[in-house]
């Protein structure tokens, strides 16, 4: 115990004497947070919206303003010598146009049957299935403000509601998820790094030369780290909480519990990279290629795993990141609490206990 | 049995690769022994199946009264290794240093001070002890390593070509260290390239291919051979031993 404390002490004194790696350590994570939170954005908004208008009345103004003021379309460049909707389409940044005929006012007084058109440039898939189903509810809305007080609505009514993140934020499902593959990276990178450092300067050798067992010196050097990797989640779920508004309804101490599994996983996982490489820079390619792709890619962070094929369904479920994530989102945006997550935290902790062990054996043979 | 190490018939396979091939020795307890060969000879690869860093495919052996194959953690409190490479870290002092190699000998409090000045007055370190091992000159660094290597009075101090790259004159201050330690009952097991510390030792043993060719003192060496100096002799064995096969 006294040794591990020792190696650990040094490791701190590492880890402070090194001011740019502390710097970079601390502050990469609140950097690929925003850049993350900002550039993987999947919300669609400012859809360019062109209004053909031939029915000039108050009503179509109405809907027209509904349209613009909802905050998911706006003006496109304006050409009002073009009448073709296809040429609007094709000669401005329109993205949809709406076509509204004569007799628009009347049909709705009348309730009688009327089409207005729109026309939607199917080039992005995600911006026209957007825009289309926008432009539904908006359209619905107007319908139902149209109609007298008493009007009774017959028959069945879709009644959509959106849970968990009532404003569709796509930075409340990502920022969760980044917590988790910074972690990962950031505990593999570190660590593998110190430890081929150590073998690299030949200081590794020099420790097992001396009365301290392997276990004793992964232990020392890992456990500093553990309290790095710690801060640095804190410091990226702040951010996220007082940033990008990111609800917090769960329990932080269940997210914090599980939080150290994943990090010690995440950590065992560098110590292992580091049995197999022997430099600092083979550390740092093979830590980067080992947790940011599957950890960005096969965790349901961007893509959903149930549309993935099955091969890569199977995959997945070796990815701590997956299960992290799920936790992450669970406790954050649902509540969610051991009774729900427990599946995901006892795989994390299989899965911890692997790394650890590989690690741990790994280590013994590889220095002999 | 007063021998500090006693080795029998010791091999090591790395694969198809036999590194050391069936090497015996013994050395006494307090003596010198200088531990030759080309590169690649396997010298090396013999010393770390000695400090129990590796362990043997075949053969046996004693290091400080414990066997290298069953009792390679205990050989670690009882032994000092000093390797080629600087093996201190560079971003502390060399105080710093000198304690963390203590504590991880279990030297802590005043006995850990005691020793560190001792060391540092044995070694002549003065105001170098403060300032970070990276800074030092290469052969204050050496020094340092040393220093590291014997803070907890080890009985035995493998020293694995502990003068690359240093000054005439800081070999020599090196040498009469290593000299007094001797005299203070420490073995010393050392492997240099360089033959008149080789003539330092009171006996050598010289390695090639993985096997000792030749052990003896240095004076009945040079003569069996019948050649000026250690220098020839080392390189006359080599060629000859290449020519053989």
């Amino acid at each position: 115990m006294g040794k591990i404390v020792t190696i650990a002490v040094k490791e701190v004194r590492h880890i402070l004497r090194d001011r740019r790696s502390l710097f970079i350590a601390l502050m990469m994570p609140v950097l690929m947070t925003l850049l993350y939170g900002y550039a993987v954005n999947l919300d669609i908004n400012n859809i360019k919206l062109a209004v053909l208008d031939y029915d000039n009345s108050s009503e179509s103004r109405e809907l027209i303003n509904r349209f613009y003021h909802s905050g998911y379309f706006i003006q496109s460049q304006s050409r009002p010598e073009l009448s073709d909707p296809e040429k609007v389409l094709k000669l401005t940044d329109a993205i949809a146009v709406m076509i509204i005929r004569p007799g628009f006012s009347k049909a709705v007084i009348d309730r009688s049957e009327f089409q207005v058109g729109m026309l939607i440039d199917g080039a992005d898939a995600n911006m026209s299935s957007a825009a289309s189903s926008y432009s539904a509810v908006i359209f619905n809305q107007f319908l139902i403000s149209q109609m007298p007080p008493e009007t009774v609505i017959p028959g069945v009514t879709l009644s959509l509601q959106v849970l968990y993140n009532p404003d569709l934020k796509s930075s409340h499902f990502f920022v969760p998820g980044l917590v988790a593959v910074i972690l990962m990276m950031i505990s593999a990178l570190l660590t593998s790094i110190t430890i081929a450092r150590e073998k690299e300067t030949g200081t590794m050798e020099q420790l097992l030369t001396s009365p301290v067992t392997p276990r004793q010196i992964i232990m020392g050097k890992v456990i500093p780290y553990i309290g790095l990797a710690i801060l640095d989640g804190v410091f990226v779920y702040v951010f996220a909480v007082w940033h990008f508004g990111v609800p917090m309804i769960g329990s932080a101490v269940l997210l914090l519990i599980i939080g150290v599994i994943y990090i010690i996983a995440s950590l065992s996982l560098g110590v292992l990279i580091s049995t197999l490489v022997n430099t600092q820079q083979l550390a740092m390619m093979a830590a980067l290629t080992a947790t940011m792709l599957p950890s960005v890619m096969l965790s349901g962070f961007i893509f959903e795993i149930k549309n993935m094929p099955a091969v890569l369904q199977v995959i997945t479920h070796a990815i701590p990141a997956r299960y992290f994530i799920q936790v992450i989102r669970g406790i954050m945006l649902k509540g969610a609490g051991l009774e729900v997550l427990w599946p995901q935290a006892v795989a994390l902790m299989i899965i911890t206990l692997i790394l650890l062990g590989l690690a741990a054996k790994k280590f013994k043979i590889k220095i002999g | 049995m007063n021998a500090a190490v006693v080795v029998n018939n010791l091999t090591k396979k790395f694969g198809d690769f036999t590194a050391v091939d069936s090497i015996s020795l013994k050395v006494e307890t307090g003596e010198i022994f200088g531990f030759l060969g080309a590169n690649g000879a396997g010298k090396t690869t013999a010393i770390r199946m000695l400090c129990g860093l590796l362990l043997p495919t075949s053969g046996d052996g004693i290091v400080a009264g414990h066997d290298i194959i069953k009792e390679n953690e205990k050989i670690k409190s009882s032994i000092g290794y000093m390797s080629q490479k600087f093996s201190l870290y560079p971003d502390l002092t060399g105080k710093e240093n000198l304690v963390f190699y203590g504590s991880l000998y279990g030297l802590f409090g005043d006995r850990l001070k005691v020793r560190i000045e001792s060391v540092s007055e044995l070694l002549s370190l003065g105001e170098f002890i403060d300032r970070p091992a990276g800074s030092l000159p290469v052969g204050w660094r050496q020094r340092l390593a040393l220093g590291a290597a014997i803070l907890h009075e080890p009985k035995i101090l493998f020293l694995d070509e502990p003068t690359g790259g240093v000054d005439p004159v800081f070999r020599r201050r090196f040498w009469e260290t290593l000299y007094k330690l001797a005299d203070k009952g420490t073995t010393l097991f050392v492997t240099t390239h360089y033959m008149d510390e080789a003539e330092f030792c009171r006996r050598i043993s010289i390695m090639h291919r993985g096997r000792i060719i030749e052990l003896g003192t240095p004076g009945d060496i040079i003569k069996k051979y019948n050649q000026p100096n250690l220098q020839e002799t080392f390189i006359s064995l080599i060629l000859a031993s290449d020519n053989n096969g």
